[in-house]
């Protein structure tokens, strides 16, 4: 089986998957990194977003070999485990924008993405347009545009700037 | 009220796990040696089972064993079965079909399960379930619930396709009410069959231990005990003091992870045989062909009135489709979730409903958030919004001449309101919606070439689900109660163990609220543990928004019985007698004295057993209870939704959304919130996005997330949220539920405001811009006409 190295939440991985073996079964399976969901098999639902090299992509499909060499973070790897959440998880607690928490891994990871593309300053409209990858069945997304918002809001404050969120 | 006491936004306890990604869903549970199972489904919707050849498959490299239904069968494991008897209008028992969890003979379903591949991986599972060769006869099938009784016979037990013809109300009363009317208002109503999708897939870890001849089996479900006792007692899989069932965090249930399904009993089944833990997660395709989806009724209604507009009598005439098997609480569902609120929050003297059940070649249909209820709002709010309209009322005023003003009210459909003020929240949601500048709106919208619309639905629900001696007499197989153990520990912190199950709904949060205020013990000191038989005495699951009336009042009675011992231990640690001993505020008084201690101080004395003799008095402070409430809980409230229509592409767009629910005692107002956000949500999508569609060979055309349309952010708007309160006397903290408000409420709302758009009440749902833009077009001469 090929060999794959890449960096995960700062740290060097690497190991041997198959030419077949997605991003998301060699986050979960290899590295038992969980916090990465699936919920779909036709890329619809957002669950299984990360950010690649900076950039939020669905891990569902995008191939394991195809990271060689990337820069990967997934939800575990947003704020150090002893330190603060990151203002984005801060939010979503704060707002009650998650309830089962099934999907919320993938919305935070596309919500720093949206903060990414349009800044700090998000208007509902821009949020719920650009929320358009990511599926949750229980918040009608209500608490979760909130979130957002503010969560955008506080990276900007706590100096998080639109680089930094990458 | 404390700063995490009951009435408290406090922020949930669980978060942190799910926002950090430290979330332990069932796939994420690994066990020593996994292995992984693939099953092999049918792709036609109906046929016999020639032959099934596995040799191939087995040969494929990581194959560790394919197993067929013949096999399951040899092993005499039990059929699935549903838990509700109902019996016809001629008395005979409902015709339930013998559900095997791998069919061997005949399938009845895209999506069926005949044989099971259990690989070292998923891939190697995955390969070899391709090469399992299943020779099929495909036999024609029907799946349009209009057609079942005419269509081929499905199962032997059930001639023409019906597994009931029920029937509940005094057919001649109204009859003579009609009669009698001078307004009679007739709907043909298709509700439209919904697909949950909880976006976790369902999943399933089976484990043998063979040293102890124990099964473990992990899994995607909303009431672990209760599976534990179907896969034990019917199905036959393993006793139930060696079968323990854990559902960890589950992501989303809506309905669809109450039942029992094949896959975890072929899960453990499995694991018995291979000797090794055998693992299944749902891919979402899968999901679509095997999670019990919801309502699919075809009714015609009618409602009759007098000169005023009072309601008279109202007759519905249901098929309700229940697809290929008898899911677990199916049959009860489109007959006393249904028939009984077709009330409303109306005084209606006379109703009659007839339910007709039937077989379709299609999955399974059972309860799907709001269950029977929302299908009966839209039955009532359809009919009423209708009346109003062709009677020249106000749809508002049409509803409040009809309201139920005094309480307890005896519907003519077994429910008994107990409280409710359906005035005060029509009110206050028309003050929210500014329903006073609609008029203004809608000019407005005109302007800009856009139909605006305004819908109303004063729903009610019968929830807290539910008294057990009532549930039996109307044929529930099981008692709803719910119970709970409160255990103390030596250093005074605190362990609750329930029954329910929460799946987002907070449980971990709310329950702590509750606990921490009536032990006046600090809210971090409070655990809730549920999903584990092992570890929690019983429990009924978490459905029928049912945990907070029945749930906590459990928990309630269970601390009542703990303050009680502890009063008796401070007694003695206080050298005062019992009656003398006041508790408050966690601290136990001596009364009249400045004497106390702490509810910790006594905890460990409780535990130390010094200070008294253990002969007298048993040490230790840990107490169960099992909780039955007296009635249903009903909760109600109005929604009113305004709709733009843009008359050129029939695309409605709401633009405005008002609840006001009255869902008695609220504990935490957020997490309340967040229950009615989500069930609007879920209402909205049947009213506008969501329908699975068969088409005539019973291929489910709309099988995938690419063609089933869930409602994204930019399908909804922002909700406008507000609340009235009436106690529910039913259970002593007064709660009556808020999980399936929205749901039930929403899609009468979302219909009403296009149909008031438009001005034709000929658009069914889901409300496409397609469905709109024909009913606009077909409307067009008349409204010329009229104009």
């Amino acid at each position: 089986m090929p060999a794959v190295s890449m960096t995960v939440n700062g740290k060097q991985v690497s190991g041997e998957v198959e030419a077949r073996t997605l991003l998301v079964q060699f986050l979960r399976e290899n590295l038992r990194l969980t916090g990465t969901h699936v919920g779909c098999d036709t890329s619809q639902c957002g669950a299984c977003v990360v950010h690649i090299d900076g950039i939020a992509a669905k891990s569902c499909t995008t191939l394991a070999l195809q990271c060689e060499g990337a820069n990967v973070t997934t939800i575990e790897g947003l704020a150090d485990p002893s330190g603060p959440l990151h203002p984005m998880q801060e939010a979503f607690r704060e707002h009650h924008g998650l309830q089962c928490g099934y999907c919320t891994p993938g919305m935070i990871m596309a919500a720093l993405d949206i903060v990414r593309r349009n800044g700090n300053d998000l208007d509902e409209h821009t949020i719920r347009e650009q929320l358009d990858g990511n599926i949750c069945r229980c918040t009608g997304y209500h608490n979760i545009v909130k979130a957002i918002a503010a969560g955008a809001k506080a990276m900007a404050k706590g100096g998080v700037s639109r680089q930094a969120a990458e | 009220m404390s700063a995490t006491g009951i009435g408290a936004a406090v922020r949930r306890k669980e978060d942190i796990r799910f926002i950090t990604g430290r979330g332990q869903y069932t796939d994420d549970v690994v066990r020593p040696g996994e292995t992984r199972a693939v099953f092999v489904r049918s792709p036609h919707a109906r046929a016999k089972i020639k032959s099934i050849d596995v040799s191939a498959a087995k040969k494929m490299p990581g194959v560790v064993d394919v197993l067929t239904g013949a096999q399951l069968a040899n092993d005499k494991v039990g059929n699935l079965i549903c838990g509700w008897m109902i019996h016809s209008k001629d008395g005979s028992a409902m015709k339930m079909a013998p559900h095997p969890a791998l069919a061997a003979d005949t399938v009845n379903h895209v999506g069926d399960a005949v044989a099971v591949v259990i690989g070292e991986t998923l891939a190697q599972a995955r390969d070899a379930a391709e090469k399992v060769k299943v020779d099929y006869q495909v036999l024609p099938a029907v799946t349009d619930p209009g057609k079942a009784k005419s269509g081929p016979q499905i199962h032997e037990v059930a001639p023409k396709n019906t597994i009931y013809e029920w029937a509940l109300g005094d057919r001649k009363a109204v009859e003579a009410a009609f009669a009698g009317a001078k307004h009679v208002t007739k709907l043909d109503i298709i509700n439209n069959r919904l697909i949950p999708n909880a976006v976790e897939p369902r999943a399933a870890l089976a484990e043998y231990d063979a040293g102890t001849d124990h099964l473990t089996l992990w899994n995607t479900s909303q009431n672990p005990h209760v599976a534990r006792l179907v896969i034990s007692a019917f199905v036959g899989i393993a006793p139930e003091h060696k079968l323990r069932v854990i559902a960890p965090d589950v992501g989303g249930g809506f309905g669809s992870k109450i039942f029992i399904y094949p896959e975890e009993v072929v899960c453990l089944w499995a694991a018995r045989k291979v000797r090794r833990p055998v693992k299944w997660t749902a891919e979402r395709s899968e999901s679509f062909v095997t999670d019990a989806h919801g309502r699919d009724h075809v009714t015609h209604a009618e409602l009759a009135l007098d000169e005023h507009g009072h309601i008279l009598a109202l007759r519905a005439h249901t098929i309700a489709n229940l697809g290929a098997y008898m899911s677990t609480f199916s049959s009860s569902v489109p007959t006393y979730l249904y028939a009984t609120l077709m009330s409303g929050q109306y005084a209606i003297p006379q109703i009659y409903c007839e339910v007709d059940a039937v077989y379709t070649n299609t999955v399974p249909v059972d309860a799907y958030r709001g269950a029977g209820r929302p299908e009966a709002t839209f039955v009532v709010e359809r009919l009423v919004e209708v009346a109003a309209r062709q009677m020249g009322l106000d749809p508002a005023e049409l509803r409040k001449r009809n309201f139920i003003k005094t309480f307890p009210h005896q519907t003519p459909v077994i429910m008994a309101y107990d409280a409710g003020d359906y005035n005060a929240s029509l009110k206050k949601a028309m003050e929210l919606a500014d329903v006073k500048g609609f008029g203004k709106r809608k000019r407005e919208s005109a302007r800009h070439g856009k139909l605006r619309g305004m819908g109303y639905s004063t729903y009610i629900e019968a929830c807290g689900i539910a008294p057990s001696q009532a549930v039996g007499s109307l044929g529930c197989g099981v008692g709803l109660w719910e119970s709970a153990e409160v255990r103390v520990n030596p250093t005074g912190d605190v362990e609750v163990l329930t029954g329910t199950h929460a799946h987002g709904q907070g449980h971990e949060t709310t329950f702590a609220q509750l606990v921490s205020e009536r032990l006046g013990i600090p809210f971090e000191n409070v655990s809730i543990v549920h999903g584990d038989t092992d570890k929690v005495q019983f429990g009924m699951g978490t459905y029928g928004s049912r945990s907070g009336a029945v749930g906590m009042s459990a928990i309630v009675k269970a601390m009542d019985k703990v303050i009680a011992k502890a009063k008796k231990v401070a007694a003695h640690m206080l050298e005062a007698a019992e009656g003398d001993i006041e508790f408050k505020d966690g601290k136990f008084t001596v009364a009249g004295t400045d004497k106390s201690a702490a509810f910790g101080e006594v905890a460990l004395n409780a535990y130390i057993a010094h200070k008294f003799a253990g002969q007298e008095l048993e040490p230790g402070l840990k107490e169960t209870s099992f909780y039955d409430p007296t009635n249903f809980t009903f909760p109600a409230g109005c929604h009113i939704c305004e709709v733009e229509v843009d008359a050129d592409t029939g695309k409605a767009e709401i633009v405005g959304w008002t609840a006001v629910d009255d869902f008695g005692t609220v504990v935490n107002p957020m997490i309340v919130e967040g229950q009615v956000h989500g069930g609007i949500a879920q209402g909205v999508g049947q009213a506008l996005l969501e329908g699975a569609v068969y088409n005539g060979d019973g291929q489910l055309v709309t099988g995938s997330l690419m063609d089933y349309t869930m409602p994204r952010a930019h399908d909804l708007p922002s909700f406008n949220v507000g609340l009235t309160e009436t106690k529910s006397p039913s259970n002593p903290l007064g709660i009556k539920g808020c999980g399936e408000a929205g749901a039930i409420a929403a899609p009468a709302a979302v219909i009403n405001a296009i149909t008031d758009a438009i001005g034709s009440e000929q658009v069914s749902m889901p409300a496409t811009a397609a469905t709109v833009w024909s009913a606009l077009k077909q409307a067009q001469p008349a409204r010329q006409a009229a104009e």
